[in-house]
Formats: C-alpha cells, sequence, structure tokens
C-alpha cells in the first residue's frame, strides 16, 4: 500500500517538474535566434500598440493607432521630413498659385502600388471623392479635412450632386489639380494626412478591403503582410516602393497589449524596441524608477496638446466669468507637472500648445502664453466678486468629472484639493466610464469636465476654430459673435500675419476675457527606445515615424 | 432520455431568448454610441452614420429587425472596426481563447485530482498540508497578480520565457500557469474532502477486507466516486475559461475573444456585443447541458426525472 502511494507521488512530482524542465529545454533552441539580451542583427523593429487599429482604410481613419499604421503602408503627395518640412512623397513637385487658391502636383512617374501597378493622379482624385461621397458607407467621420477643397463640404453634406464640381481633378495621369475653398496656408502639410492618400481602385465595392492583407494594396514603404487580431500586426518592407533604397528595416513587429506594465516588462526583457507613446503608454507610477535604470533610452518630447479642464458657462456657479477665473488661477500647474504627471509636462495659460507654427517662428514662441497668472490673493478677490455679482453666501455645489483614468484621478484629486486649500471650496471629483463621460460633456450635464486636444494640422487654427459658437467640439455652452468672427476673417484672408493677428486675438478672449477653458499642462511624449534603434522621428504631434528608421 | 434532453433543449432556448433581449435593451440603455471620441463627428455627419447602422429607428424596430437576423444567422458587421463581420471577429478571435482555456483545464484537472488525491491519502501529514498550503493562496491570489508575478519572475528575471506574445509553445506555460491556478487549488479541495469521505465509507472498508488490490480500489472505487463533485464544478469552469480571461489575455498580449468583449462595450460596438453575448451564452448552456448528462453516467443514483413533473 505504502509503495503504491508513493508511485502516486512520484507521478505528481514528474507531471508538476516536467513542463518547467521541458520549458527549459526548448528555450536553448528558441533563444539563439531570438538573440537574448544581445542586440538584435536583423533589420527589424518591434513596438507595441495599445488596441487593435479599428481600420486601416486611410478614408475612415481617425484616431493614432490607425494612423500609424496607414502611414507607413500609404504615402501621400508629400511626405512629412524629419525636421518637420514638406518632402517629396508621390508628388515630384508643385506650384500654388499666386492667390493660394490652386495647386497643382505632378506626380512621379515611378511610384507604384505594392501590387505594381502605377500610382496615378487618378487614385488620388479617386481617393478624395469616395471619402466626400454622400452614400460612402460607412459615411467617414475625417471627410471634414477635405472640406478646404472647392465644394467638398457641399458635395459631402448632398447640396451638390455632381461630383465633378469638387475641385479636384486628374489633368492626366501624372497631374492632380485641386482647387481651394479659402487659401489655407497650410494644405500642403495636409497632403501627408491620412485622409489625404490616395486608395487603389481595387477596393471599390469591397468593404472589408482594408482588414486582409492580400487586398490591402498600399504604396507605402511598407505593406502588411500579417494581422492577428488583438495580438501583432506584422508589417515587411514594399519592394515597390519608389525610394526602397532609403527604407533600411526589413520588417516591423507591432504587439498589441493594453498593458503598461507588460509593455515596460516586454521593453526591458527585450522584446520591444520602443515603447510608450504615441501607441502605447509608460506606467507613470514607474517614471521615476525608470529615470534612474534607463535614462539613456528614456525619451522625452513636448508634443502640440493641451490639457485642460472646461467650465460649463451655461450652469451655475461657472456662468460667471471671475468665479471662473478665480479657480484657474488657484492652483499650482508647476506642482501637478512636477510631482504627479512627472513626464516633463509644461505648465499652460494658454490654449495652444508649443510646437505650431506661426508667422515665421511657433505661435507660442511669437504670442507668449501670458493670459493669466497663478495668484492666490487675486483668486480669493475674484471669487468673492463673482459670488457678490451672482448674490450667492456660499458656493453651490460643484463636481469635476473625469473619463475613469488613473493619471486623470490624481490630478483631479490634487486640483480639488489645492481649490479647497486656497479658496476654501469643497469640490466633489467623479470619475465616469469614458461613454458616459462623452456624454454627459456633450450634452453639458457637467459642471467642470476634463477635456484634452491634440492638433489635426501644423496650425493655431485647429485648437482655435473649435470655440466657435456652433463648433462640435465646444462643450462649453460659449458662444461669441466677436470670436466666431475673429475666425471668419482667419479663413477668408491669405496673409499670414494678419491670420496668426486674428487667431491671437480669439485665443485671448477665449482664455483671458472669457476663462472658458482652463490650460493645466501642455502635454508631452514619454517613450522608451533601445539605443540601437537608429533615425526615429516624432512629428510635432507625437506620431511616430520609423520608415527611415535601421537597426545598427 | 430523449425526452429529458428535448426539455433540457427547449429551456435552453427560452433562456437564450430571455438573454438576447435583456442585452439588448441594457446596453442600448448606456449613454454613449459607437461614433463618439474625443474629437466629434460633425452632426451630419453623425446623423448619416446612425442612418447606415440604423440607429435612427426607434427601439424596439432595432430589436425586431435584429432578432430578425439572428434567425437567419446574419450577426452583423461591427461598427467601429470596420469591415469586419461579427461572425469574423468571433472565429478569429475564438481560437487562442480556445486553445489556452483547454490547455488550462487539462492541467487543472490533472494537477487538481492528483493533489487532492494526495492530500487525501496523506491526510494530516506533511504533504497534505503543503497541498492544502498551496491550495490555500492558489484560491486567495488573484490571476492578474499571479500573472504579474510569473511575468516579472520567469521572464524578466530569469529570462525564461517570453513576457508577451502567443506565437510559440513556450508562450502558453505562463498564461496556463496564471489561469490554471485557482482551479488548481479549488479541484484540490474538492477531491480532497469527496475522497476523504469516500476512503472512509464501508464499502472500501468491504473491498479493503476481501484483498482487492490497491490499484483496482483506488481507480475502481475511490476516484470514481470521489471526482464526482470536481465533474459539477468542471463544467461551469470549462465554460468560464474558454470564453477567454479578460485579465490574461490583457496582461499577456494574447489576441482572445475576452478582450474583444470588454472592447466592444468600451466602444458601445452594438452589433459586436450582441454577438459575444450570445456565444458566451450558447457555450456556458452546452457547458451545463454537457455536465448533466456526463453526471448521470458518472452517477448512476441520478434519475432523469425533469422532463415529465415539471
Amino acid at each position: 500500500m505504502k509503495k503504491h502511494k508513493k508511485l502516486l507521488l512520484l507521478m505528481t512530482l514528474i507531471l508538476a517538474f516536467s513542463s518547467v524542465l521541458a520549458a527549459c529545454g526548448a528555450d536553448k533552441n528558441e533563444g539563439a535566434d531570438n538573440g537574448g539580451t544581445d542586440k538584435p542583427k536583423e533589420q527589424v523593429f518591434r513596438m507595441n500598440l495599445a488596441s487593435d487599429p479599428p481600420t486601416l482604410d486611410p478614408g475612415l481613419a481617425q484616431d493614432n493607432t490607425s494612423n500609424t499604421v496607414i502611414s507607413s503602408v500609404f504615402e501621400g503627395l508629400v511626405r512629412k521630413g524629419a525636421d518637420g518640412t514638406e518632402e517629396q512623397g508621390v508628388a515630384e513637385k508643385w506650384d500654388i498659385s499666386e492667390d493660394g487658391l490652386k495647386y497643382v502636383f505632378t506626380l512621379r512617374q515611378d511610384a507604384k502600388w505594392s501590387n505594381g501597378d502605377p500610382v496615378t493622379a487618378k487614385d488620388f482624385e479617386y481617393a478624395w471623392k469616395r471619402v466626400l461621397d454622400p452614400n460612402f458607407t460607412p459615411a467617414s467621420p475625417y471627410a471634414y479635412q477635405l472640406y478646404y477643397i472647392k465644394n467638398a463640404e457641399a458635395y459631402n453634406l448632398g447640396d451638390i450632386k455632381d461630383a465633378n464640381e469638387v475641385g479636384v481633378k486628374a489633368t492626366d495621369d501624372y497631374t492632380l489639380e485641386v482647387t481651394l475653398e479659402n487659401p489655407t496656408p497650410y494644405f500642403l502639410s495636409l497632403m501627408s494626412f491620412q485622409t489625404y492618400f490616395p486608395v487603389h481602385s481595387s477596393v471599390e465595392g469591397n468593404a472589408s478591403w482594408a482588414t486582409k492583407p492580400d487586398t490591402l494594396i498600399g504604396n507605402g514603404p511598407f505593406k502588411v503582410s500579417q494581422m492577428t487580431k488583438g495580438q501583432k500586426i506584422e508589417l515587411v518592407k514594399n519592394d515597390q516602393y519608389w525610394d526602397k533604397d532609403s527604407i533600411k528595416l526589413e520588417k516591423v513587429q507591432m504587439s498589441i497589449v493594453n498593458s503598461s506594465a507588460t509593455e515596460l516588462s516586454s521593453y526591458r526583457n527585450d522584446e520591444l524596441d520602443y515603447a510608450g507613446h504615441p501607441t502605447g503608454n509608460i506606467p507613470t507610477d514607474q517614471l521615476s524608477a525608470i529615470k534612474k535604470e534607463l535614462g539613456d533610452e528614456l525619451m522625452i518630447k513636448g508634443i502640440s496638446s493641451t490639457y485642460f479642464y472646461i467650465f460649463n458657462t451655461t450652469e451655475e456657479p461657472f456662468d460667471n466669468v471671475n468665479i471662473r477665473k478665480a479657480f484657474s488661477m488657484a492652483i499650482d500647474r508647476k506642482a501637478i507637472v512636477e510631482k504627479i504627471t512627472q513626464g516633463g509636462q509644461i505648465p499652460a495659460f494658454g490654449f495652444v500648445p508649443p510646437g505650431i507654427k506661426g508667422e515665421s517662428d511657433e505661435y507660442r514662441t511669437e504670442v507668449p502664453d501670458t493670459y493669466f497668472q497663478e495668484n492666490l490673493e487675486e483668486a480669493k478677490k475674484l471669487l468673492e466678486q463673482g459670488m457678490k455679482e451672482k448674490g450667492y453666501t456660499t458656493l453651490p455645489e460643484v463636481t469635476l468629472i473625469h473619463n475613469s483614468d488613473d493619471n486623470h484621478k490624481k490630478i483631479a484629486l490634487a486640483i480639488s484639493d489645492m481649490w479647497k486649500n486656497n479658496l476654501g471650496v469643497n469640490v466633489k471629483v467623479q470619475n465616469q466610464e469614458w461613454g458616459v463621460f462623452l456624454k454627459n460633456r456633450t450634452d453639458l450635464n457637467y459642471q467642470i469636465a476634463r477635456s484634452g486636444w491634440g492638433a489635426d494640422y501644423n496650425d493655431p487654427m485647429t485648437y482655435i476654430d473649435m470655440w466657435t459658437s456652433n463648433g462640435g467640439n465646444n462643450d462649453t455652452g460659449f458662444k461669441n459673435e466677436e470670436y466666431d468672427k475673429l475666425v471668419k476673417d482667419a479663413y477668408a484672408t491669405s496673409d499670414n500675419a494678419k491670420r496668426m493677428e486674428l487667431m491671437s486675438k480669439a485665443e485671448k478672449i477665449l482664455v483671458q476675457d472669457n476663462q472658458v477653458v482652463m490650460p493645466i499642462y501642455y502635454y508631452s511624449s514619454v517613450s522608451l527606445v533601445k539605443p540601437w534603434v537608429k533615425n526615429l522621428h516624432l512629428d510635432y504631434k507625437g506620431d511616430i515615424d520609423f520608415t527611415r528608421a535601421y537597426i545598427e | 432520455m430523449l425526452r429529458y434532453v428535448a426539455s433540457k433543449f427547449f429551456y435552453m432556448l427560452v433562456s437564450l431568448f430571455i438573454l438576447i433581449s435583456a442585452t439588448f435593451f441594457l446596453m442600448k440603455a448606456i449613454p454613449g454610441d459607437p461614433f463618439m471620441g474625443e474629437k466629434k463627428p460633425s452632426p451630419e455627419i453623425l446623423a448619416r452614420l446612425m442612418e447606415q447602422y440604423d440607429l435612427d429607428k426607434p427601439l424596439f424596430q432595432q430589436y425586431t429587425k435584429y432578432l430578425g437576423n439572428i434567425v437567419q444567422g446574419d450577426f452583423g458587421l461591427s461598427m467601429k472596426k470596420q469591415g469586419q463581420s461579427v461572425t469574423d471577429i468571433i472565429v478569429d478571435t475564438f481560437g487562442p481563447s480556445l486553445r489556452l482555456g483547454l490547455i488550462a483545464i487539462v492541467v487543472s484537472v490533472i494537477v487538481g485530482v492528483l493533489l487532492g488525491m494526495l492530500a487525501a491519502l496523506y491526510h494530516r501529514k506533511l504533504i497534505d498540508n503543503i497541498a492544502m498550503i498551496v491550495s490555500v493562496l492558489g484560491i486567495a491570489v488573484p490571476s492578474f497578480v499571479l500573472a504579474s508575478l510569473l511575468q516579472y519572475l520567469l521572464a524578466e528575471k530569469a529570462g525564461i520565457f517570453n513576457v508577451m506574445g502567443f506565437e510559440g509553445p513556450l508562450d502558453y506555460v505562463l498564461p496556463v500557469m496564471a489561469l490554471s491556478a485557482q482551479p488548481i487549488a479549488f479541484i484540490a479541495r474538492l477531491t480532497r474532502s469527496s475522497m476523504l469521505e469516500v476512503l472512509h465509507s464501508d464499502y472500501i472498508k468491504t473491498a479493503k477486507a476481501k484483498g482487492l488490490n490497491w490499484f483496482a480500489i483506488m481507480f475502481r472505487h475511490v476516484i470514481r466516486n470521489g471526482i464526482l463533485p470536481v465533474v459539477t464544478y468542471v463544467g461551469p469552469m470549462t465554460a468560464n475559461i474558454i470564453t477567454g480571461s479578460v485579465v490574461i489575455e490583457q496582461i499577456f498580449g494574447i489576441g482572445g475573444i475576452g478582450k474583444q468583449f470588454v472592447e466592444s462595450i468600451t466602444n458601445r460596438d452594438y452589433t459586436v456585443i450582441m454577438g459575444i453575448t450570445i456565444f458566451y451564452g450558447i457555450l456556458l448552456m452546452l457547458a451545463r447541458f454537457i455536465t448533466d448528462i456526463v453526471y448521470i453516467f458518472v452517477d448512476p443514483r441520478i434519475k432523469l426525472t425533469g422532463g415529465k413533473e415539471r
């Protein structure tokens, strides 16, 4: 009897250890080609995406993740160079008319699709009109990015039926003529934006073309070779790409993990060459440890996005401007970026972040964000004055809402604490699920809400025109005729100096005079890059460009 | 038997209908829509999208239309992931969850039962104590803590495994360990207590007295009877594990169905939410159903009375 029992015990032990042993044994074989902790010798770049890209159709994409993949699989008329200037893409040269309304692009003749077909001007005309087509299913949420083109908006909204009236025309295979609605100084830079990318004519009638590698025909430096939902996307070099000699990477592997802890762990374990912004995350609570251990690999760069709170100007007590000002002046932004976010963010006193082009330099350098200052005495005075104007003896109950996220929560709690200590007001902090939060914000069902805004294009207008009375993203109830007029005038003129002046006036109305928004900080991009990755670039808004990168 | 199966099947259909209806209306009651985001589409585009996906119709009409579609086996297209059908999403992502889940179940059952048997045979001895400490830990430590710990120790520090990924056979080890710890602990405890009961029963004593050999006693009598509670537990556990552990899938970067489910809810991707819910519902009900049938074979004392008297 005893013997048998021992036999059973032995069996269990063998079973328990065999898996571990098998694992160790197998590892030696696999470890060799992975290179273990040694730096990889192949031209393979590995990064992480926090989620599946919702779509790889350039006409439908509107998020960062999709854009990261699309920008390496497709190429527009121009591409963004390392220094942010426009370089030749599919277009070899371009002529812009004196009044800034007409663009003639001459396409290179050696640009090819990944299946070998030539990329022609017709592909661009087709792609743009496809997005604008009112019958396009599903409707493209970013169609408005094309509204600079003459009659594009009218055609998209169904006011004009004939697509030929839209101001884009392929006059021959390699010439594309574009007519604009208004002179738009930044139109050329939009040519490297995904909505302006060409699509191959074979996509017609195939709604799922962008979900499978064999129908996903692109014209960029890479092509998609493998897509496994929720797990990985693999890109390989596109041999048909016209500038293939500049492309050194053979492969780009993108894992799909929505856990910043796993991402960091994998980076440390040499499974990733790049971790963090813009497609992943680095856990904030580990930043101080990372600075110590991986200081040389940490890359912090200001990007043009603003983190701010908005006031509901239609709801008590924030229908009073002095109370809004008091709240905005009574917090310590420096403490927030140094103690909480810790990632090189810059305290914000304006709405347009650094990195956005102005007349000849950066807008933020030409127009400093001195719209207000943190000043406790002043804040108390303003609060008192505001309360007198409203006839309050005590301030009504105030609730601050933010979407559920650790960082937002920490910031909200710190700020409400500052308000309590500095102004003596109690502010309740409430977190809400993303969808619920957005709905409440849109419906003006809040008093103070968290918000964030990043650029669509490199011009202050991308921050200014959203606050017009009918702006779809103006969730504050703020309506100001003077503001609307300034924006309208800025759109109509091609004189860049005048545009900047008009927009800075508008920003002053928004922040200094009305304090509709309470700027907190300008975002930064925090990421880790292995030392063997060279020539990797982040642009002004933090988008990553790995197409010209190489491993050394 | 046939009558029993038929009645079970009928109740399954009824439950499924209730599940579908309840999920549909609850889901629509959550604020938000699939097209929301920090940057909103313009009102005109939003209206067009709503129309294209039939979201502008009255709720009840949407409901009946949806029911009509699923009866024809059409689960529709994802509203967030353009061009992907719900069926594709389920088919593509259920594979990894199923593979991982099945391995975890086999490991849990074998290790759990063996551990429980050992503990029962060495009742109140060192091995019993060790087994029970292990199982208390297994139940008490949440899987995400264990997962992170395994990643840190075995991948980052020891360098044996990859932190994430799901390609080679090695990549299965950590997620399986994290996923099966809790079931192992539970099964071990169940097996131990029921085995102890059986070991002390009269018929075992009789068998021993008759001089039956040890293996015959163990495998014919003790295990067969002792394993009964485990069978009850394994059914629902199977359904739970193969439908994808969201946490494990997130942590190890596995493209499973659990991840898609959570994502679809955050995105308000209505068709995907419904599709996966129905799929889960069917799986759970089938698991229950099979458990009931297996039970009959394992324990003849259970009578099939369900069909007639109810």
